[in-house]
C-alpha cells in the first residue's frame, strides 16, 4: 500500500493492518485444514470413511466465532468512516470538477481562481516527470490544514482519487459530493480517475502539490494574476 | 391410453431419437438442451478468454500499444464482462448443469415446460450475436456496469451500444424463463417421496439461485429500458439536465448485479457439494445447515448492493448499514466452507480430478471470500474502490471460484452425460495449470490494487509493471490450460471406452446414478420413489 500522508490514510492502514492479520490467519487456517484433510484422509490411510453428519456443538461454534470476528472488525470500521464522511472545522474548500479528459480545481475561498489540471503527453515529458502521473497544472493545498473537497462534473462519471491521503469520490454530473483531505507533509502527491470516464480514462491524473501556507498564498496570488491575464483578451475579443 | 399406443410409446420412447433438425434445433429435452447449453458456454468463454488474453498482453509492459485506442479498450472490458457473465459462467452452471440435472436428480422425466426451455436457449445465440456486434463496432466502451452518462447517447453514440443493451434485454428474458421452469419443475416434479428437505444440495442451489433471477432479473430489465428510453426517445431518467439522476441508474444496477453474483457462484456451491461428499464417500456434512445457508446467502444478497457504491456520495448511515449487512455474508458463507472441510474430514478421500478442482475451489473461494470482508467495509474500500484489489477480489470468486466449480461438475458429470470417461492424466494436468495460471494472474492485482492502480486502464505509470509482468504471465499459463482443457474434451469425445451407469461408486448417491451413461434419451419412464 503507498505510504500515508495523512491523517485519514494513517487510520486505513491502521484498520487495514488489523484486517490483513485477521485474514490471513483465517485463510491459512483453512489451508491448514485442506492440507490435513488432504493427507490424513486420504483413501490410502483411511480406507473406511467415517458416516459423521451431525454435530451441533461445531456448527454453533462455526457460525458463532465468524460474528465474533465480524464484530471486532466491525466497530472500529464504524468509527473510521463516521471520522472520513465530514470535513471537520475545514480551513478552506476546493472544488474539484472533472471533464473528459481533465480536473479543473476552483479555489471558492480565495476569490473563486481555479486552474485547469492535463496530463503531459510521453512525448512532452520533461526529465524527471512522471508518464501518466504528472501533470500541467497542479491542485495546491497548504500543509496541514483542512481541505474540504467538493466534488461534481461536467460530463460523465469520475472519480477523484488519491490513495495517499486515503481519499476517493466519484465525480458525478448534476451533483455535489463531500471529502477532505489534509497533508501532514509537504510534497507532491499523485492520484488518478478512477471511474471509467470514456477512452482517455487513463490520462486524467491528479497531481496534487503540498506547499506551507506562505508559498500558498503566493501562488494563489499568481494564480489570480494570471486567470485574470487569461480572461482580458476573452473579454476585448468579444 | 390403450394398450397398443402404450407399447408404442415405449418402443419410441426408449432411445428414439429424432433427425439433426429437429433434435438439436428444434429440441424439446433436457439433455440436448443443457448439452448446448453446455457447448455455448464454452464459446463464450472462448472468445472472454481470448480479450482477456488481449488485455493481459496490452497491460504487460507499461506504454504497450496493441490495443491502440482507449475506446477500443474500454469496449473490450466490457465485452469481456458482460460475455464472461452471461454467456458462458451462466449458461453452463444454469442452463448447462441445471438443465441436464435437475430432473435426472430429481427423478423427472423432463422439465416442466419442454418448449420454454428451448426458446430460453434461443434466446442466448441472438443476444450473443448482438454483444459481439456492440464489440466489433467498438461502441459498447462503458465498462460492463453500463453507468450513464457514459452509456447514454451523448457520450456513446453509436449503435453498437443499443446493440449491446437489447442483448442483456435477451439474455435476461432467456434467464428469466428458464428459472421459471425451474421453479416450477422442482416445486412439482421431484419423484414420489422426495421431500423438499430430501433434495439434493444441487436442486437447492439452482432452487435458490432462479428465485434470485426471477426477482433481480426483471430490475436489470426496467434499468435498462429506461436507459434505451433516454438514449433513443429523449427521456431524462438518468440524465441530470432532465431532472434524472445518474446515481440511480447505479441503485437499479447494483440491486440487480449483486444478487447476480450469488447466482453465478450458488449453483457451484451445488455441484461441489455433490463432488466434495462423492469422492470422501460420506454424505455431506450438515446438511440442512448447508442448505439454509445458501437461503440466507440469497435473501442477505438482495440487501446489501449498494456496497458497490460506497463513493458515489450516499449516506454516511447508509454506508454504515450497507457495510453491516454485507459482512454478515461472511457468516453463512463460512458454514458452508467449513462444512465441505468436515465432509472431507474422517472421509476416504479420493483424489480425482473433480476433487482436484473442489478443494482448490475451496481454497480460492477463501481467499476471495476474506478480501470480499476488506472490500466490504466501507472505510477500507475509500481506496480500493475501483481499483486491482476489487478486480482480483472478483475474479477469485468468479473467474477462480464459479469457474473452478464448472470445471468439477464438468470432470464429475462428463462420463454420465457422454458416456466417455475423461482422461484422468489431462485432467490433472488441466487443473495444475488452471490452477497455478490463475492465482499467478490475480494474486499479484492484490498489491496492485493496493498500492492504488485503477482498473480498466489500457496503460498505466511505470510504477505498476512488475506485478502486471507477473500477472499477465499467469494468465498465458490460464489460457495454456483451456486448450490442454479443449484437448481433455478431444479424447474424450473420441475414446472408445464406456463407462458403468455409477463409475464413482457407493460415493455417488443421488438419482442421476441409477441411470445409465449416457441416460437414455427419455429416462423415468417409471418415477422412481425416494425412501
Amino acid at each position: 500500500m503507498q505510504r500515508s500522508y495523512s491523517p485519514i490514510k494513517d487510520r486505513i492502514i491502521d484498520l487495514h493492518d488489523l484486517m490483513l492479520v485477521i485474514i490471513t490467519v483465517i485463510t491459512v487456517f483453512v489451508a491448514g485444514l485442506l492440507v490435513w484433510v488432504i493427507i490424513r484422509y486420504n483413501a490410502k490411510r483411511n480406507p473406511t470413511p467415517g458416516q459423521t453428519s451431525h454435530n451441533t456443538v461445531l456448527e454453533i461454534a462455526w457460525t458463532v466465532l465468524p460474528v465474533l470476528i465480524l464484530v471486532v472488525i466491525a466497530i472500529p470500521s464504524f468509527r473510521l468512516i463516521y471520522y472520513q464522511d465530514r470535513t471537520p472545522d475545514p480551513d478552506m474548500t476546493i472544488k474539484v470538477t472533472g471533464h473528459q479528459w481533465y480536473w479543473e480545481y476552483t479555489y471558492p475561498d480565495q476569490g473563486n481562481v481555479g486552474v485547469e489540471s492535463r496530463y503531459v503527453a510521453d512525448e512532452d515529458l520533461k526529465p524527471g516527470q512522471l508518464r501518466l502521473l504528472d501533470v500541467d497544472n497542479q491542485m495546491v493545498i497548504p500543509v496541514g490544514k483542512k481541505v474540504r473537497i467538493l466534488t461534481s462534473s461536467t460530463d460523465v462519471i469520475h472519480s477523484f482519487f488519491i490513495p495517499s491521503f486515503g481519499v476517493q469520490r466519484y465525480a458525478i454530473p448534476g451533483r455535489t459530493i463531500e471529502t477532505w483531505l489534509e497533508a501532514k507533509e509537504a510534497g507532491t502527491f499523485y492520484g488518478e480517475c478512477n471511474q471509467v470516464c470514456g477512452q482517455n480514462h487513463n490520462r486524467m491524473p491528479i497531481a496534487v502539490r503540498a506547499v506551507s501556507e506562505a508559498d500558498f498564498n503566493a501562488w494563489i496570488e499568481q494564480a489570480k494574476k494570471s486567470a485574470s491575464a487569461a480572461r482580458l483578451p476573452k473579454l476585448a475579443a468579444n | 391410453m390403450d394398450a397398443a399406443s402404450e407399447t408404442h410409446a415405449h418402443d419410441h420412447g426408449h432411445d428414439h431419437k429424432p433427425g439433426f433438425v429437429t433434435r438439436w434445433l428444434f429440441s424439446t429435452n433436457h439433455k440436448d438442451i443443457g448439452t448446448l447449453y453446455l457447448i455455448f458456454a464454452v464459446i463464450g468463454g472462448l472468445v472472454g478468454g481470448i480479450l482477456s488474453e488481449i488485455m493481459r498482453a496490452q497491460l504487460q509492459f507499461p506504454n504497450n500499444h496493441i490495443v491502440a485506442d482507449g475506446q477500443e479498450w474500454n469496449t473490450i472490458i466490457t465485452t469481456h464482462g458482460l460475455l464472461m457473465i452471461f454467456f458462458s459462467v451462466m449458461p453452463a452452471l444454469i442452463g448447462g448443469f441445471g438443465n441436464w440435472f435437475i430432473p435426472l436428480m430429481i427423478g423427472a422425466p423432463d422439465m416442466a415446460f419442454p418448449r420454454l426451455n428451448n426458446i430460453s436457449f434461443w434466446l442466448l445465440p441472438p443476444a450473443f450475436v448482438l454483444i459481439c456486434i456492440g464489440l466489433l463496432m467498438g461502441e459498447s466502451g462503458s465498462g460492463w456496469t453500463l453507468y450513464p452518462p457514459l452509456s447514454s447517447s451523448m457520450y456513446e453514440a453509436g449503435m453498437g451500444m443499443d446493440c449491446t443493451l437489447f442483448a442483456l434485454h435477451l439474455a435476461g428474458i432467456s434467464s428469466l424463463l428458464g428459472s421459471m421452469n425451474f421453479i416450477v419443475t422442482i416445486f412439482n416434479m421431484r419423484a414420489p417421496g422426495m421431500t423438499l428437505h430430501k433434495m439434493p444440495l444441487f436442486i437447492w442451489s439452482e432452487l435458490v439461485t432462479a428465485f434470485l433471477l426471477v426477482l433481480a432479473v426483471p430490475v436489470l430489465a426496467g434499468a435498462i429500458t429506461m436507459l434505451i428510453c433516454d438514449r433513443n426517445f429523449g427521456t431524462a431518467f438518468f440524465d441530470p439536465a432532465g431532472g434524472g439522476d445518474p446515481v440511480l441508474f447505479q441503485h437499479l444496477f447494483w440491486f440487480f448485479g449483486h444478487p447476480e453474483v450469488y447466482i453465478m457462484i450458488l449453483p457451484g456451491f451445488g455441484i461441489i457439494s455433490h463432488v466434495i461428499s462423492t469422492f470422501s464417500r460420506k454424505p455431506i456434512f450438515g446438511y440442512l445447515g448447508m442448505v439454509y445457508a445458501m437461503v440466507a446467502i440469497g435473501v442477505v444478497g438482495f440487501v446489501v448492493w449498494a456496497h458497490h457504491m460506497f463513493i458515489s456520495g450516499i449516506d454516511v448511515n447508509t454506508r454504515a448499514y450497507f457495510m453491516a449487512a454485507t459482512m454478515v455474508i461472511a457468516v453463512p458463507t463460512g458454514i458452508k466452507v467449513f462444512s465441505w472441510i468436515a465432509t472431507m474430514w474422517g472421509g476416504s478421500v479420493e483424489f480425482k480430478t473433480p476433487l482436484l478442482w473442489a478443494v482448490g475451489f475451496l481454497f480460492v473461494f477463501t481467499v476471495g471470500g476474506v478480501t470480499g470482508v476488506v472490500c466490504a467495509n466501507a472505510g477500507i474500500d475509500q481506496i480500493i474502490h475501483n481499483t486491482y484489489y476489487v478486480v482480483a477480489h472478483f475474479h477469485y470468486v468468479l473467474s477462480l471460484g464459479a469457474v473452478f466449480s464448472i470445471f468439477a461438475g464438468f470432470y464429475y458429470w462428463i462420463g454420465k452425460m457422454s458416456g466417455h470417461q475423461y482422461p484422468e492424466f489431462w485432467g490433472k494436468v488441466h487443473f495444475w495449470l488452471t490452477f497455478i495460471g490463475v492465482n499467478l494472474t490475480f494474486f499479484p492485482q492484490h498489491f496492485l490494487g493496493l498500492s492504488g492502480m485503477p482498473r480498466r486502464y489500457p496503460d498505466y505509470p511505470d510504477a505498476f509493471a512488475g506485478w502486471n509482468f507477473v500477472s499477465s504471465i499467469g494468465a498465458y499459463i490460464g489460457g495454456i490450460a483451456f486448450l490442454v482443457f479443449l484437448y481433455v474434451c478431444y479424447r474424450t469425445f473420441t475414446s472408445k471406452e464406456h463407462v458403468a451407469d455409477n463409475y464413482w461408486g457407493e460415493g455417488a448417491t443421488t438419482l442421476e446414478w441409477t441411470q445409465t451413461s449416457p441416460p437414455a434419451f427419455h429416462t423415468y419412464l417409471e418415477l422412481p420413489r425416494v425412501s
